[in-house]
């Protein structure tokens, strides 16, 4: 270890811009990793089914054998973000199904304002793990939905429940919500509205 | 801070820089070291001071003091403030302080990025504590989603001060970073001659291993607030679901970079234990190498245990199953650390100065915050714990009663060393034994109050809570008073009137090579490397 102090100064400065370009390409590595921990998450979340998002698109695979012997509960929970101005309800609470079986159910929904309002509905299946065998082949939340001001409309929803899922499901719960189309300039503005809510609900509730 | 004596020690007088460029421009680890030290005292005290606003309005049922807006932006900002602005600052400036003197090297690898790393701190404190300046001007809220910043409380309904927040997580994130890199480019390449590495103190291990798991999250948690700003402002929807987002995205990505953080917060506590209490037991630490491998499996660990903190988001059994064992699998490694500890002690002759006393409050109190841990870390009973005030009474365990008495214990160990004075061991005691009780009066009810079912976060609760929170504010407010002694102690010991001098030794059973340097420690130690045998 017996070097001249000024040559060792000089090996420890390469040595320590090397430790330096190491490190920060590990930085660089991470903050891409937590970017990429958004695909991840997604492609994770599609595969298991585990975060209860069902397709984004309609089912067109094979017909499905209908299970007589299995009935499955299939119930309905409409919801409204909470600044979306609009009525927005199942026809029916429940239906029983049989797995295989397509069922259709209705979904009502009715502008308040006087305004027309572009909305999208977020579906979200529970248990989780159901949400990959519940297949859709017509649902209003595929695309975005416009309401012209007061204007009402029937949306169906044909769905069906793969045989395989698993025995001990007895009961799926559909829900959806309904958003304002996000970045829309009615968006905004009800961001501006929220704001107010949200600051003023919890002196309200002391 | 600046009243080091001057010294003549071996070949080399002390040249030091004069008036404010000396902290400015300042290149020496001692001086930033010193810096990093008094910003996260003075943070200490502003978290604190937000923490007894947040006690006075809990001492009895009922709105008193703030309204719940307000307190929201308390709790925000008290963890923020203490988490980001004190124990990581302190952790560093100890770091800066002693990582090169306890490997014989004359300076950090790269001082001037040093110097950067902590006037970056400042800037970002400044920023997140603009926003409540405002805020108490009337001038919109400062951050109100709590420290861990859920989405879509920080996105959608963010305040407009949010922005503040992001920016300010980015400056101390990049601080962070630019701090671990210099710390782990010192240890890589400034080892005194004959220090291999399985010769470095604990305390340099132990930064050794935090210095990597800073690298590995600081810049995802820098991703996380930078896809918070892009939804806030340009129109993404990573955490929206309106727009394909999932806020429980959010939470995953958080707690990837959050659970390492923990471990951040503590690891460098471990290795401040691990210097005290074999030098006041007067023997070598017992198992030195399993503590190192300890070390290493914690940090290892702490990557795959995050969702433990998303239990009840609603997860597949096995999931759950999986994160519980991993979590519990954490109590080994840390078991073998407090036993080691206690071994050190065992048949060692010991004393009871205060750095040996907050060692040995930080090894009992840890240990009750590693329990409720355990505890938490059972999936069925974290439904009944989640967000109730078990979970506070449990990370305040672990971060001011370990943490923060880690801090305590390494300030009195090594005060003399800085200063060249020793510090009044009579205050020194008072200090100790006044925060020893009163962090028990203070966070013990909170046990009681969590699985009672109090949740957190909450400015008001029900009337049945009223006896233990009484006493919980009681205890709050001698704990944070008591932190003035702590002050007055240290100001009187740089001061230097009135003490004693202290050797270059300064404790019977002092190892290692910052003790061979003089006291206090001069302006350039070890331009000439020492040799380790």
């Amino acid at each position: 270890m017996a070097t001249q102090p000024n040559k060792q100064a000089t090996q420890a400065c390469t040595n320590n811009s090397k430790v330096l370009r190491n490190l920060l390409f590990v930085v660089i590595a991470m903050f891409g990793f937590g970017f990429a921990l958004v695909p991840l998450y997604d492609t994770f979340c599609s595969l298991t089914g585990l975060n209860g998002k069902t397709a984004g698109v309609a089912y067109s695979g094979t017909e499905l054998q209908v299970d007589n012997n299995r009935e499955i509960k299939v119930e309905f929970v409409t919801s409204l973000n909470e600044s979306m101005p609009w009525e927005f309800k199942a026809s029916q609470t429940s239906v029983i199904v049989h797995p295989g079986e397509p069922t259709k159910v209705g979904f009502y929904a009715r502008n308040l304002t006087d305004k027309d309002i572009t909305g999208q509905a977020i579906p979200s299946v529970a248990p989780g793990l159901a949400a990959s065998y519940f297949k859709k082949t017509e649902c209003f939340c595929f695309t975005q939905q416009t309401l012209k001001a007061g204007e009402e409309r029937e949306m169906p929803v044909v769905f069906i429940v793969d045989p395989s899922i698993d025995e001990d499901i007895h009961e799926i719960t559909l829900s959806y919500t309904f958003f304002i189309k996000p970045g829309s300039e009615d968006a905004q503005a009800a961001n501006g509205i929220k704001h107010t809510i949200a600051l003023s609900t919890p002196l309200s509730q002391f | 801070m600046s009243a080091v004596i001057e010294e003549h020690h071996g070949e080399h007088h002390d040249h030091k820089p004069t008036g404010i460029g000396r902290w400015l421009f300042s290149t020496n680890h001692k001086d930033i070291g010193t810096m990093y030290l008094w910003f996260s005292f003075t943070m200490l005290f502003v978290g604190g001071a937000l923490a007894l606003v947040i006690r006075a309005e809990l001492f009895e049922p009922g709105l008193q003091f703030v309204e719940p807006e307000l307190f929201n932006q308390m709790t925000t900002l008290h963890g923020l403030i203490m988490v980001f602005g004190v124990i990581m600052p302190a952790f560093v400036g100890l770091a800066n302080w002693m990582v090169p003197m306890m490997i014989g090297a004359p300076d950090m690898a790269l001082p001037r990025m040093n110097n950067w790393s902590f006037w970056l701190l400042p800037g970002a404190f400044g920023l997140l504590i603009a926003s409540l300046v405002m805020s108490l001007m009337g001038m919109g809220s400062a951050p109100n989603f709590g420290w861990t910043f859920y989405a879509p409380l920080s996105t959608t309904y963010g305040p407009a001060s949010t922005d503040f927040f992001i920016f300010s997580v980015h400056m101390m994130g990049i601080s962070s970073i630019m701090g671990a890199i210099n710390i782990i480019a010192t240890i890589i390449n400034m080892r005194a001659p004959g220090m291999t590495y399985m010769k470095m103190p604990i305390f340099v291990w132990t930064w050794f291993i935090t210095a990597y798991l800073l690298i590995a999250v600081m810049p995802v948690l820098a991703g996380v607030v930078t896809m918070m700003l892009f939804d806030r402002h340009f129109g993404t929807s990573f955490f929206n679901a309106a727009g394909g987002g999932d806020p429980v995205l959010f939470q995953h990505v958080f707690w990837f970079f959050g659970h390492p953080e923990v471990y951040i917060m503590i690891l460098p506590s471990f290795g401040i234990i691990s210097q005290v209490v074999p030098t006041f037991s007067r023997k070598k630490i017992f198992g030195y190498s399993s503590m190192v491998y300890a070390t290493s499996s914690i940090a290892f660990l702490s990557f795959i245990v995050w969702a433990h903190h998303m239990f009840t988001t609603g997860m597949p059994v096995a999931t759950e199953l999986f994160f519980m064992y991993a979590t519990m699998l954490i109590a080994v490694p840390t078991g073998v650390k407090v036993f080691n500890w206690v071994s050190t002690m065992w048949r060692g002759s010991l004393s009871f100065e205060t750095p040996m006393l907050f060692a040995i409050a930080f090894i009992f109190l840890f240990t009750i915050g590693g329990f409720t841990g355990l505890m938490l870390s059972i999936v069925p009973a974290d439904f009944q714990y989640q967000d109730t005030y078990f979970v506070v009474a449990h990370f305040h365990y672990v971060l001011v009663s370990g943490a923060l008495f880690g801090i305590f214990a390494a300030v009195y160990f090594w005060l003399p060393k800085w200063t060249g004075n020793m510090y009044d061991e009579k205050l020194g005691k008072l200090h100790f034994w006044l925060s020893t009780i009163s962090v028990n009066i203070l966070f013990f009810p909170m046990h009681f109050l969590g699985l009672a079912g109090m949740p957190r976060r909450i400015p008001d609760y029900n009337l049945q809570f009223a006896e233990f929170n009484a006493l919980a504010s009681v205890g709050a407010f001698i704990f944070g008073f008591t932190q003035l002694i702590l002050l007055y102690n240290i100001v009187k010991t740089i001061r230097g009137r009135n003490t004693v001098k202290a050797t270059g030794k300064v404790w019977e059973g002092s190892e290692g090579l910052e003790w061979t340097l003089p006291s206090p420690a001069p302006f350039h130690s070890f331009s000439t490397p020492p040799v380790v045998k």
